[in-house]
């Protein structure tokens, strides 16, 4: 029987909106580095890392609908949350700056873009990766009943 | 909604959002250079700066450079090219961006070289002997000594003038006034205020180019 191709489905919707967050944070780093030419911290590289395969094997998982993504994006995604909170832990300054693991170049625990007076990278890249890391278990425990 | 078009639709989105993002966001510092340049205490220009050309040129070109930088050396003759086609309207004033590992002796060699009115020779002797100093693997900024005299420069005048603290504070101001503008590449141009958007040779021709037609029209 083939499913119908459309979006009312949950689980896909789901995944849809893991991938959208993804994209948008993606082509937000991209704008941060290229148009306004700041140049990514250490730790920004690693949230790069777990963050730009990301969009890449959702969308991959949503066109056929294979919930086994979840399996593969999960660790990317939990990792990439785990950097974001030590970044954001580095950047508020509950983790000492000589713990930093940064080497001469760009400081990892100055804040470069801070939106709306308060709202810095590692915030949203905290995030996303928190949502996505969420919205993948949610998609996880709905497919094995 | 199918699914194939709710993800077009949505890659469209996010890309007319990007495209969008990125035409504010350049039109906008455009525009913060642009009133800055026009302040009477300009950051393109200080009074210490170097500059060639007529005092009354209405065209000003303004280079941020780095003497260990490659690309400001491949560069250095296309800017004497440009300015040789308007001689008399425009003037070219260089500000430092030693962003390079020892570029700052580069300077006050510069600047020391300059109190022997050898200014422009001796840089144009560090750019063709670049090389050789400021190899990426092998720096060696303790060569360039050799071949100053080429320059015309005296050199044991020169070690002893670049001491100068006055040639650190000129670094300073240099670098402050970068920051100020966005300067985080070498070259960067500036032609009477807008800065060079693309980098490429052909765009900063047409940039000076519509700049001149503009301040002397036909």
């Amino acid at each position: 029987m083939t499913q119908a191709q459309n979006s009312s489905d949950p689980d896909w919707m789901i995944l849809f909106v893991c991938w959208l967050l993804v994209a948008g944070a993606t082509l937000g780093s991209l704008f941060f580095s290229e148009v306004m030419e700041l140049p990514p911290c250490s730790l920004c590289w690693a949230q790069r890392i777990f963050m730009f395969p990301l969009a890449i094997i959702l969308l991959l998982g949503l066109f056929p609908f294979d919930p086994k993504i979840v399996r593969y994006a999960l660790p990317l995604a939990a990792i990439g949350a785990a950097v974001a909170l030590y970044h954001l832990l580095l950047q508020v300054g509950l983790i000492p700056e000589s713990a930093a693991p940064c080497r001469q170049g760009v400081s990892c625990s100055e804040a470069q873009v801070e939106i709306f007076g308060f709202v810095s990278i590692p915030m949203l890249s905290l995030f996303v990766f928190a949502s996505v890391t969420g919205l993948l278990l949610l998609l996880k425990r709905r497919q094995s009943p | 909604m199918s699914r194939q078009y709710l993800v077009l639709v949505a890659v469209a989105g996010l890309l007319l959002a990007f495209a969008l993002a990125t035409y504010f966001y350049t039109s906008q510092q455009a525009d913060r250079i642009g009133t800055l340049a026009a302040a009477e205490d300009s950051p393109l220009e200080r009074p210490h700066s170097r500059s060639s050309g007529p005092a009354d040129a209405k065209v000003v070109l303004v280079e941020f450079f780095d003497p260990a930088c490659e690309t400001c050396r491949t560069f250095a003759p296309h800017v004497k090219t440009l300015l040789a086609a308007h001689p008399d309207r425009v003037r070219l004033v260089l500000r430092y961006a030693p962003f390079h590992q020892g570029s700052d002796t580069m300077v006050k060699i510069l600047e020391a070289a300059g109190l022997q009115e050898r200014f422009w020779e001796t840089l144009q002797v560090m750019y063709e002997t670049q090389p050789q100093w400021a190899s990426h693997h092998h720096p060696q900024p303790e060569k360039i000594w050799e071949f100053l005299p080429y320059a015309g420069v005296d050199v044991h005048r020169a070690r002893r003038d670049m001491q100068d603290p006055k040639f650190v504070k000129i670094i300073e101001q240099d670098l402050a006034d970068g920051r100020t503008l966005g300067v985080r590449k070498t070259p960067q141009f500036f032609v009477n205020g807008k800065p060079l958007m693309r980098f490429s040779y052909d765009q900063l021709k047409s940039l000076l180019d519509t700049e001149v037609a503009r301040q002397y029209p036909q």
